[in-house]
């Protein structure tokens, strides 16, 4: 009986389309679609080939070989081989770069590690943070364990960038979860006003409030509060980052049922024990992938820092062509600065993909 | 006393009390200290440096301008220019994405990896980071006597992009353009008077076919005496002469704009298509509606219901992105005002400017975006984008 364990699922099946099959039907299924599929892989050839050309087969890798790219084809990675340095490192001294480089890798590994499920708990997370942003820190400011002290202004290049980004991560992330409680608070001024200040910072352009925060604010706080330009710049981007995290939180609040909040109210528990043990946890489940999405658009954003003045890699990147020899060669530059962004976003974004897969599956 | 603090109603009231006044001093500790600090600088609050003149150069201008002009013109021109680089930037990148959209949706493999690897390679970068890159590239473009030529009238050089305009004066084309709105408006209103019925068809046609006549009549009349139809940019000594002439600065932005903007729109028009149920189309099919037929009057109008929402929000972004115009020295509004508190030193003042015409801007958009989605919901349909 070959039949006798098969289920009726299993019989009512359709036949699984052959791999041939499928290709007919994906790429030439009518007359035009066959002219589609031939123009496109005509294209997609001509693109690959032109870039292969250009990023490998005709280019030119060594410093010392940048006389020869006058007359090469390709791309003249010389450039990036004489100037990587200050490109990734901005104006660190050259002695200390392996610092910027270990505190790097530490910051990358500790934004990998967040995004491993094990991590996700306030205290696992927490924890994970202060030791990689402390570590980062050290690395990157000495003034401990025999490190010479190298005060933020010296800082540059992609280190900036991490570091900026982690701060903004840092601060902004507790404020969203404050700012959108505040503004589901059942006390209607409490509301209104974080309801305000969310609404009034979404409005504006990051560009201004980095302007303001870096410009202006000395004149409105008085000066024991002002501090660095570097610390007031990304508190600046926390806030607005908190303000657009809060909204993605919110939406994650709202989705929960309100059957939930009543049943913790109903055993007596406490506000912040609802807040804590019940709402929280989904209301980060539910909005995983758009908080993700916020942190991919704000990697994109630490560039924007370029324009009130710091030397992060963007600047650095720019700095790198600036000189003599180098000028004609900023295509590669830009190239090699947008590939670093690109990694980063890239990973980052199919991350968000691949939770927003994931979760969709196990709501069913 | 302890009963009263353990009323909740009484400690939410205290709670709220106690927030407002930590706000509110706060903020006047703010204004007493920028007060003190204006007072160290001998400085005046107050608008009225508006009327003074400004005494600097940018380099980009919608409307003729002098040094001598007021800051109040200026902030005009800034705005000017913020608009017309948003409109050229959203009007661009919505061609765009509306294509790649299709392109992504396509059934074909190798036609949507197209359409996905554009949108990877352009979301992933910052835009900044574009917008410096093609305005290196556009700087570098040989000097105008080796510009690259497009069938002799459209020039791409150095100096910016030349192309040819009609011989007009800008007033008759504002008009025109006012024309069409007009005409456009009173199409949605007389479409929601007469629904489509044969009649609203009739005037439709007899209205375009107006308007275009309305248009040649105006164009010719107004035309500057004594020269050409159009005004084509040549190469006169070493520079182009005639036609209009496109900056670098803002041809770096709006190509930076469209590209990446693009990318965002048509992952949006994606899902909006993708959003259509896919009963509405099989019904479609079986009904023998040709492929064009499905797609002009089933899936597009569902799929523009789905996405307008999401569209405006795309919008507004771009809009507040324009403000990265700065990295290549396009005066748009932040530019100017960053150069005139600088120069005036007038620094809440214009902050305030910029801050009421970005919000004006944002909410002129977004309004605009909800009408029309309003006006054209369907009753008792809803698609879920």
């Amino acid at each position: 009986m070959n039949t006798s364990n098969q289920t009726l699922n299993d019989v009512l099946a359709p036949p699984k389309p052959s791999f041939g099959g499928v290709l007919k039907q994906r790429l030439f299924n009518t007359p035009l679609d066959a002219v589609i599929t031939i123009v496109c892989a005509g294209l997609l050839f001509y693109l690959l080939y032109n870039v292969i050309d250009w990023a490998f087969l005709s280019s030119i890798w060594k410093a010392e070989d940048e006389p020869l790219c006058r007359d090469a084809t390709g791309a003249c990675w010389s450039v990036i081989d004489a100037r990587h340095r200050i490109i990734m490192f901005g104006l660190f001294p050259f002695e200390e770069h392996w610092r910027s480089t270990v505190a790097c890798v530490v910051m990358i590994l500790t934004i990998v590690l967040s995004c491993v499920p094990w991590f996700w708990s306030a205290v696992r997370l927490g924890l994970l943070w202060i030791l990689g942003f402390g570590t980062f820190y050290i690395l990157m400011h000495g003034g401990i364990f025999g490190l010479t002290e190298i005060t933020p202004e010296r800082w540059g290049g992609l280190a900036l960038t991490l570091f900026i980004f982690a701060a903004v991560s840092i601060i902004g992330m507790p404020l969203s979860v404050i700012l959108a409680l505040g503004r589901r608070s059942k006390l209607p001024v409490i509301a209104k006003m974080v309801g305000l200040f969310i609404d009034f910072f979404r409005s504006l352009p990051l560009l201004t409030i980095l302007f303001t925060a870096a410009v202006i604010t000395p004149f409105l706080l008085p000066g024991w509060l002002q501090g660095d330009k570097l610390y007031r710049v990304i508190v600046g981007f926390a806030i607005f980052f908190a303000c657009y995290q809060a909204e993605n939180i919110r939406a994650g609040l709202q989705a929960i049922p309100p059957g939930q909040d009543e049943a913790g109210l109903t055993l007596g528990l406490s506000y912040w024990q609802r807040v804590g043990r019940i709402q929280l946890p989904q209301a980060f489940r539910n909005s995983l992938p758009a908080i993700v999405n916020q942190f991919v658009i704000t990697f994109k954003e630490t560039s924007i820092v370029t324009i009130v003045g710091f030397f992060e890699i963007l600047a650095s990147g720019s700095a790198a062509f600036g000189t003599g020899q180098w000028t004609a060669h900023y295509i590669e530059v830009y190239v090699f600065i947008g590939l670093i962004y690109f990694i980063f976003v890239f990973s980052l974004s199919r991350y968000g993909a691949y939770l927003e897969r994931k979760l969709r599956v196990g709501h069913g | 006393m302890g009963n009263i603090l353990r009323n909740q109603k009484f400690r939410g009231i205290l709670f709220q009390a106690v927030a407002l006044s930590v706000v509110a001093v706060v903020l006047i500790g703010m204004v007493m200290n920028t007060k003190a600090s204006l007072d160290a600088q001998g400085l005046t609050a107050g608008f009225n440096f508006l009327d003074r003149s400004t005494g600097w150069d940018f380099s980009f201008s919608v409307l003729p301008y002098e040094i001598s002009d007021t800051y109040t013109r200026v902030i005009l021109i800034g705005v000017l220019n913020t608009l017309l680089l948003g409109f050229l930037g959203l009007l661009l990148a919505t061609i765009l994405g509306i294509i790649i959209g299709l392109i992504r949706t396509s059934k074909n493999y190798l036609f949507s990896l197209l359409g996905t690897i554009y949108v990877e390679v352009f979301r992933n970068v910052p835009l900044i980071l574009q917008a410096i890159f093609w305005y290196a590239i556009l700087t570098n473009l040989p000097r105008p006597r080796q510009a690259l030529n497009f069938a002799d009238s459209i020039f791409l050089s150095g100096r910016g992009l030349y192309f040819p305009v009609l011989n007009i004066p800008l007033w008759s084309f504002a008009l025109m353009v006012a024309m069409c709105i007009a005409w456009l408006i009173t199409l949605g209103w007389l479409r929601h008077k007469m629904d489509a019925s044969l009649a609203y068809h009739r005037l439709k046609k007899m209205g375009w076919i107006a308007l275009i006549i309305a248009i040649v009549v105006i164009g010719y009349l107004a035309r500057i005496p004594e020269t050409t139809l159009f005004d084509i940019p040549a190469l006169k000594g070493l520079n182009f002469r005639g036609g209009m002439r496109m900056p670098p600065e803002l041809t770096a932005l709006v190509v930076a704009i469209a590209l990446y903007g693009g990318a965002y729109i048509g992952e949006v028009i994606r899902a909006g298509l993708m959003a259509v149920p896919k009963g509405q189309i099989e019904a479609a099919y079986v009904n023998g509606l040709s492929n064009f037929q499905i797609f002009w009057h089933i899936r597009m109008p569902l799929a523009i219901r789905a996405v307008l929402p999401s569209l405006t929000n795309q919008y507004v972004q771009l809009m507040k992105a324009t403000t990265i115009g700065i990295v290549v020295g396009f005066s748009d509004l932040f530019m100017i005002i960053s150069t005139s508190i600088n120069q005036s030193g007038q620094t809440l003042e214009l902050l305030a400017i910029l801050m009421a015409c970005f919000l004006a801007i944002n909410l002129s958009i977004a309004f605009v975006m909800n009408t029309i989605n309003q006006k054209i919901a369907l009753k008792g349909y809803e698609v879920k984008s």
